[in-house]
C-alpha cells in the first residue's frame, strides 16, 4: 500500500492509544501469544540451532537465488504446473486476472497470501466482475468490515468478539449481540463452506517452494487453503521469489519453527504439500519480483528477504502491541514492516524506522535470525542521508550533534537543565513542543551528572 | 527481454559470494517413547491417540465413538477394515462428498514431537475428503513414528507428482480473540489409531 501523502506513525498510532482500555487489550493479547511461543521455544533444545540452520540456509539461498528460481521452474513444469514470472503487482494481477478469465471465472476463493495483499489483488479482480472470498476466518473478517489485516497472522486481532458479532449480524444474519466465538466460527463455517463448495477456482499463497521438487508447501489450521484447491479444478499460487527453499528436507527446518513462533503451535493443522496439479485440474504458479531483486542487492538490507512471515516480531514489539497494526499503514506492518515498506517508498514511510525503541526483542525471537533492530536504526541513519527525516527530527539531531561536539558547553547546559528545570512551572515543561511530556513525566533531575559522579568516584 | 529474464537478469546484477547450504543432521530431539510422545503431542491439538492391536480392535473402538455411530455417511478407502457405506472410486466429483460425515483414511507414519501424521493422497480419488468431512479418522502403523520432523523428511520423496499433507489434530481457528475453536472449516474430531500389526 502507498499512501498518496506520507504516513505518520504517530499520528495513527495517536489515534490507537486514544482508547486506553483497547491499547491495553490488544497489548495483552499479543503478549499471550508471545508467551505461547516463548513456551515452545524453550521445550526445544535444538532451537538456537534451528535459528542457525534456517538463517544459513536463506543466506545460501539469496547467494544463488536465480539458479534456484530456474530449477524451481524447470521442476514445476515437470509436475505439470504452468509458472509465470511478474516483474511487478501489475503484472501478477494482470497475469492471474487472464487466467481467471480464460477459464470463464467469476467465483473466487482465496487463503491467505500477504503476496495478493501487497499486489491488492481483491480491487482488481472486483472490478472485472470476479467474486472473491477470503477464506482464513481472521481475513474474511476484515473483508466484510472492508479493512485490511492488521496483523499478518492474526488478521483481525485488533477487532473484539463484539465488533465481530455484529459484523456477522449485518452480513450473515447471526443473532443480535451474539458475540460468543464458538457461535460465530460455526456460522461462518456453514457461509463459507457455500462459498467453498460454488467457487471456480482457488488462490492460495505459497509458504515454501521447493526448487529441487518443483513442488510448495502452504500452511493454515482452518484448512481453507485446502478446501479451496482441492474442491474447483483450478488453482493459483502466488508466491514473491523470497519464497524459495533448496531442498525438500529443509523443510524439517522450517516447519519446525514457523508455527511455534507464529502462534505457539508445535506445527500447523495442515501443512499441504502441492507437486503438480491435482488430477484433471490445472495449477499455475505466479513468481513475482515487485522490488524484491532490488532489496537482494542491499548489504543493508538483504536479510528481510529472509523473512518467514511468521508475525513473531509483531507480536513482542512494545510499539506494535500499543499502537496497532494500521498504524503502519502497510500491508506488512510491526518490525519487518518497517524494513521492507521504506525499501518501497522511503518518502512515504519515512517514520516506520522510527516506531522503534530499539530494544531488539524482535532480533531475539526472529526464527530465521533476520537482524532487525540493526537494519530499522540503518534505515534511520538512511533516512537522514536522503534528507526524509522532517525538519523537527532534523532540528533537534542537528543542534544536539552540535551541542556534544562542545563538551563544555554540552556540561554547562546540563548543569543549567538540573538547575533550571525543578524551578519552572508545569506549562513551560509540559507543552506542545514537548512531544514526549504529553503522555509522561519527565524523571526528576538529579544533582548530580554522571560525569560529575564518575569523576568523583574516581578521585576517590 | 520477457519478465524472467528481466526478473533473473535483475536477481543476477549482484554477485553473492556463495554462502554454504548446512547439512541436514543435528543434535535433534529423540523419544524414548515415541508412540506415547505422539499421543501426548496430538492430543495438545486436539485430537486423539487411540492404539488398537489389529484392524478387529479398531473396528470395535470405531463402535465406541459417538461422532462416528452417528455418521451416516462413512467413507473408507481401506478395504480391510469392511466399514463404511461411501465408496471413493465410484463418486464422480468432490462436490458429492459434502454430507459425508466420516472418512477414515491410512496415514504414512507419525511425528511424535507434533502429533502430525503425513498422509499421501496418492490412493484417494478425491483429497478433498480429508477437509470435508466433519470427523477424520486417521490409521498408521505404530513402528512409524518418527521423533522429529527432520526424521520424517528423511523418508519422503517427492520424485512423482501428487499431494501430500501433514495433518496435525482437527482443523481449528483462534481468529476471534484468540480464542481457540475447533472444527474451522474443516474436521471437527481428529482420531488417529496407531495399529500394532500392519493392516
Ligand atoms: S522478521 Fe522474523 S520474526 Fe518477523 S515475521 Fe519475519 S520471520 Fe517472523
Amino acid at each position: 500500500m502507498t499512501p498518496s501523502t506520507p504516513t505518520q506513525h504517530p499520528d495513527l498510532a495517536a489515534k490507537f492509544v486514544a482508547d486506553e482500555d483497547r491499547m491495553h487489550w490488544h497489548d495483552q493479547a499479543l503478549w499471550f501469544v508471545r508467551l505461547k511461543r516463548d513456551k515452545m521455544a524453550r521445550a526445544l533444545p535444538e532451537w538456537e540451532e534451528l535459528r542457525e540452520r534456517a538463517a544459513a540456509i536463506k543466506a545460501h539461498t539469496m547467494s544463488r537465488l536465480a539458479d534456484y528460481l530456474e530449477q524451481f521452474e524447470a521442476q514445476a513444469t515437470r509436475c505439470g504446473a504452468q509458472v509465470h514470472w511478474a516483474r511487478d503487482a501489475a503484472e501478477h494481477n494482470a497475469i492471474v486476472l487472464s487466467i481467471l478469465q480464460a477459464h470463464g471465472v467469476t467465483r473466487v476463493v482465496k487463503s491467505k497470501s500477504m503476496l495478493t495483499e501487497e499486489c491488492h489483488l481483491n480491487p482488481c479482480l472486483e472490478q472485472q466482475g470476479i467474486e472473491v472470498v477470503d477464506t482464513d476466518l481472521g481475513e474474511r473478517i476484515v473483508q466484510l468490515a472492508g479493512q485490511p489485516p492488521s496483523h499478518i497472522v492474526l488478521p483481525a486481532i485488533h477487532l473484539k468478539k463484539e465488533d465481530i458479532g455484529a459484523l456477522f449480524h449485518q452480513h450473515l444474519q447471526t443473532e443480535a449481540g451474539a458475540s460468543d466465538p464458538k457461535y460465530l466460527t460455526e456460522a461462518a463455517r456453514q457461509h463459507l463452506r457455500e462459498k467453498f463448495l460454488n467457487a471456480q477456482a482457488g488462490i492460495t499463497g505459497v509458504n515454501f517452494a521447493i526448487a529441487e521438487t518443483g513442488g510448495f508447501v502452504v500452511c493454515t489450521n482452518e484448512g481453507n487453503a485446502d478446501l479451496g484447491v482441492s474442491l474447483p479444478r483450478l488453482h493459483i499460487a502466488c508466491m514473491g521469489i523470497e519464497k524459495l527453499i533448496p531442498r525438500a528436507a529443509d523443510l524439517g527446518v522450517f516447519l519446525r519453527l514457523l508455527a511455534r513462533s507464529a502462534t505457539g503451535q508445535p506445527i500447523t493443522t495442515y501443512s499441504s504439500h502441492f507437486h503438480g496439479p491435482a488430477p484433471g485440474g490445472e495449477l499455475h504458479v505466479v513468481l513475482v519480483d515487485n522490488g524484491r531483486s532490488g532489496i537482494l542487492a542491499s548489504d543493508d538490507f538483504r536479510r528481510s528477504l529472509n523473512c518467514i512471515r511468521c508475525g513473531a516480531c509483531m507480536n513482542t514489539c512494545p510499539v506494535y502491541r500499543r499502537s496497532g497494526g494500521y498504524s503502519y499503514n502497510a500491508t506488512i506492518p510491526g518490525p519487518i514492516g518497517s524494513i521492507l515498506s521504506p525499501t518501497r517508498d522511503a518518502q512515504a514511510y519515512a517514520s516506520l524506522p522510527s516506531a522503534c525503541s530499539l530494544c531488539g526483542s524482535c532480533t531475539d525471537v526472529c526464527p530465521v535470525k533476520i537482524d532487525l533492530h540493526h537494519q530499522l536504526l540503518t534505515w534511520r541513519g538512511e533516512l537522514r542521508k536522503r534528507g526524509l527525516l522532517p525538519w523537527s527530527k532534523r532540528l533537534a539531531m542537528w543542534g544536539l550533534g552540535w551541542l556534544m561536539q562542545h563538551p563544555r558547553l554540552y556540561n554547562f547546559a546540563g548543569r543549567m537543565a538540573r538547575w533550571v528545570v525543578p524551578c519552572l512551572p508545569r506549562g513551560l515543561i509540559y507543552n506542545r513542543m514537548n512531544a514526549w511530556g504529553r503522555q509522561r513525566e519527565l524523571p526528576a533531575m538529579p544533582k548530580h551528572s554522571f560525569r560529575e559522579l564518575y569523576s568523583k568516584r574516581h578521585d576517590q | 527481454m520477457t519478465s524472467k529474464a528481466q526478473i533473473l537478469s535483475a536477481v543476477r546484477r549482484t554477485p553473492l559470494p556463495l554462502r554454504e547450504l548446512p547439512p541436514h543432521a543435528g543434535p535433534w530431539l529423540t523419544f524414548a517413547d515415541r508412540a506415547g510422545q505422539f499421543a501426548t503431542s496430538l492430543a495438545s491439538v486436539g485430537g486423539v491417540c487411540l492404539a488398537a492391536r489389529d484392524v478387529a480392535a479398531i473396528r470395535a473402538a470405531l463402535e465406541t465413538l459417538p461422532q462416528i455411530t452417528a455418521a451416516k455417511k462413512v467413507c473408507s478407502p481401506l478395504p480391510e477394515l469392511g466399514v463404511g457405506n461411501v465408496s471413493l472410486p465410484d463418486v464422480a466429483t468432490p462436490h458429492d462428498l459434502e454430507d459425508v460425515d466420516v472418512a477414515i483414511v491410512p496415514g504414512e507414519f507419525a511425528v511424535a514431537e507434533n502429533g502430525a501424521v503425513w498422509v499421501n493422497a496418492r490412493g484417494l480419488k478425491h483429497r478433498a475428503i480429508l477437509f470435508l468431512v466433519q470427523h477424520l479418522v486417521l490409521v498408521v502403523r505404530g513402528d512409524a513414528v518418527v521423533n522429529t520432523m527432520h526424521e520424517a523428511y528423511a523418508r519422503l520423496e517427492f520424485a512423482e507428482p501428487g499431494f501430500g499433507v501433514f495433518i496435525s489434530g482437527p482443523s481449528k481457528t483462534a481468529d476471534i480473540e484468540q480464542s481457540l475453536v475447533i472444527g474451522a472449516h474443516g474436521p471437527r474430531s481428529h482420531t488417529v489409531f496407531l495399529l500394532e500389526a500392519a493392516p
